[in-house]
């Protein structure tokens, strides 16, 4: 996928250029570029040790990156790193608000903390518990909550001072379903009252519900746009193939030529298949070789297959520099 | 520095403290525990020490010797020796404490008072036995006959450990050890934990200075080391009657000197380890050195010249020094100030090492 044209984009509110992280002889971020408009809630989508965690500390200015430039709200990071804290908010992965603090007491600090003057704290502190459905809780410790409770302190902690960035690195990954469909509606109220955000994730179903996403494999940007361009602009195509015995079918496909990613989903297997003339006659030829019963039916990709395809693809472009490299040598 | 936030994360630390209840028992606990069992084991009024006597004279005034100091209760005389040997051999095996040894010519020795007439050998490895042997050497051995000499009636000879700890100097030592022992330990663990619950990672991306977050964390560690050295002194002239020669106000500031010093120190652990327990194994390991070397144990003047020039490198040996000049013999700070300058030093160093490894820390 080409990358976007966006030095014209006037409304970016982080802006990175070849932005790069090595620890030791790791590089965790490969001169990745990033644009992210005003109002968006852009997504990072990748697995874990895909470098979503180190970029976004960088574009913090908590890590200072080894190369590339970064424009976060106009602050060139990490020179303006002390400026930009005041504007934005950090949600870590981790629960890193005080256990062994009550609710209030854990907004009161970080109140403190980031200057907002005391009446107006305890006024947004009062609003903050009632947004977060944390208002019979405000005497508990934080540390005797739920999953769910604790993160919905940690939003409220993270937009205290009311920040017009914020950073979420992987917020939902200790709370159940439910209370992550209701995190995810707290976000777009953010988003709504205009606050640009940026969340990691390894969800799919969240990855979609993002106005834009990066898919990171390996500190690089593999693909990147609107969760419907990325879907819809899938080089390849997908198939469901109906079958009374998926698992056989499954072995007969793996290998061939053409097949991206194969997966059983309930009692039929789902295709991944790049693009090719006579795609389905040559799967169905495979199939009836095997001895196995099978329908083809195509079916519109979702955002797994892009991420399959995205992140098999750099697996072949590094298969194939290495080879090169060999031949070279 | 701002005010507002620094005294945020006071109160915050204060709020954490209170709940953690072990700990706050033990900034409490170690410091009277240690006093009441440092101080009684040294004042313990010992009673009934087996012993042997060896009576080389055998006249009527050495039994009539043996019987007096029979009385006292402090001895009980279970084995009789017949040579030198027999009592180095009884204790060597344990089985006695001391020994009374009454000299060939015990009557001679009366009547000139030349040298002492009664020897009293003890197990020096013993702090309680030295004690009451060194009580035992104001026996009136001369009775009726009056004492006037130079020379003491009985001599005290310690037999394994020829240095003797004055239990008054005890107490303003344990004020230092405590000190070291509690704060340097919770300043490191403190300031580590922050890291390590992943607090500081949320810290870092507020408004917070790592310069508020340390002294904000370390202050309450201040008044808790002053509230420490409180509840030594009281309970030392309490229990003890230990004196406060010097002027009091002099003594809590070499205290808080000390005590800047100890949460400097830390501090410096702080930025070496990584995780709580890493904390608390590099606090024990600055212990052992400080307890042994600084002259709380063992006198500076018999230590080994390097171990001296260690010792100089301590804080609690130049704290000791300050301590038992102004509560032993009241001297004043202007008169100690070589210990305080060295102090200062110590801090000083402490501090430029810790910021340079901060500003790595949180990179």
């Amino acid at each position: 996928m080409p990358p976007v044209d966006d030095t014209a984009v006037e409304d970016a509110a982080i802006r990175a250029r070849g932005l790069t992280k090595r620890f030791g002889d790791l590089v965790a971020v490969d001169a990745l570029d990033l644009t992210v408009r005003r109002g968006e809630v852009y997504g990072f989508l990748g697995p874990n040790g895909s470098g979503k965690s180190t970029t976004i500390r960088m574009l913090c200015g908590l890590l200072k990156p080894s190369a590339g430039d970064i424009d976060v709200l106009g602050c060139s990071i990490p020179r303006d790193a002390e400026k930009l804290k005041r504007r934005i908010g950090y949600m870590t992965q981790r629960f890193s608000l005080y256990e062994d603090l009550t609710v209030a007491e854990n907004l009161g600090f970080l109140a403190a903390v980031h200057d907002v003057p005391r009446a107006r704290a305890r006024e947004r502190i009062d609003e903050l518990l009632d947004t977060y459905r944390l208002a019979d809780r405000r005497k508990q410790l934080a540390g005797t909550m739920s999953g769910g409770q604790k993160q919905r302190l940690a939003l409220a902690g993270t937009v205290l001072h009311k920040p017009d960035l914020l950073f979420l690195d992987e917020p939902t990954s200790a709370v159940d379903p439910q209370s992550r469909r209701e995190f995810w509606d707290s976000l777009f109220e953010l988003a709504d009252e205009g606050t640009t955000l940026l969340v990691s994730t390894h969800y799919m179903d969240e990855a979609e519900r993002c106005t834009r996403l990066a898919i990171l494999d390996r500190g690089r940007i593999v693909a990147d746009g609107t969760p419907h361009d990325l879907m819809r602009n899938l080089p390849g195509r997908t198939l469901l193939v109906d079958t009374a015995e998926p698992r056989q079918a499954q072995r007969a496909l793996s290998g061939l030529e053409g097949v991206i990613a194969l997966a059983q989903i309930g009692t039929s297997l789902r295709v991944l298949a790049a693009d090719g003339d006579h795609l389905e006659e040559r799967l169905g030829e495979r199939l009836k070789s095997e001895g196995v019963e099978g329908r083809f039916e195509p079916v519109a990709p979702n955002l797994e297959d892009v991420f399959v395809a995205a992140t098999r693809k750099t697996l072949e472009d590094r298969a194939q520099e290495g080879k090169a490299k060999e031949g070279s040598s | 520095m701002n005010l507002r936030r620094l005294g945020s994360i006071v109160v915050k630390e204060l709020r954490q403290l209170r709940r953690d209840r072990l700990t706050f028992a033990m900034i409490i606990g170690i410091p009277t525990m240690q006093l009441v069992l440092f101080g009684y084991a040294i004042n313990m009024d010992v009673r009934h020490l087996d012993a042997a006597v060896l009576d080389q004279s055998n006249t009527a005034r050495s039994r009539e010797l043996i019987a007096e100091i029979a009385a006292t209760d402090v001895l009980r005389f279970k084995h009789t020796a017949y040579s030198a040997q027999d009592i180095e051999a009884l204790l060597d095996a344990g089985r006695i404490s001391a020994a009374l040894v009454l000299p060939p010519d015990f009557e001679a020795r009366l009547e000139v008072r030349d040298r002492p007439a009664a020897q009293i050998v003890v197990d020096g490895s013993d702090q309680v036995i030295q004690s009451a042997a060194r009580q035992l050497a104001a026996f009136p051995v001369y009775g009726s006959l009056g004492w006037t000499s130079r020379v003491p009636g009985v001599e005290v000879v310690n037999f394994y450990n020829p240095q003797r700890l004055a239990p008054i100097n005890t107490v303003p030592g344990l004020v230092g050890v405590i000190l070291t022992m509690t704060l340097v330990l919770f300043t490191a663990i403190a300031l580590v934990r922050e890291r390590e619950r992943g607090n500081l990672e949320m810290l870092i991306a507020t408004p917070v200075s790592p310069w508020e977050l340390t002294i904000g964390k370390v202050l309450p560690f201040v008044a808790i080391g002053l509230v420490q050295v409180t509840i030594v002194l009281g309970v030392g002239k309490l229990l003890f009657g230990v004196p406060v020669r010097g002027s009091i106000a002099e003594l809590y500031a070499a205290a808080l000197v000390f005590i800047v010093a100890s949460l400097s120190l830390g501090i410096f652990i702080s930025t070496l380890a990584r995780t709580q327990f890493q904390a608390m194994q590099m606090a024990f390991f600055t212990f052992l050195p400080q307890i042994l070397l600084s002259g709380f144990m063992f006198p500076y003047a018999g230590m080994p010249v390097p171990a001296q020039w260690l010792s100089e490198i301590l804080p609690l040996t130049h704290f000791l020094r300050l301590v038992r000049a102004i509560m032993l013999r009241g001297a004043d700070l202007i008169d100690v100030w070589p210990s305080l300058a060295a102090l200062g030093v110590f801090i000083a160093v402490m501090l430029v090492v810790a910021v340079s490894r901060v500003h790595k820390s949180l990179d």
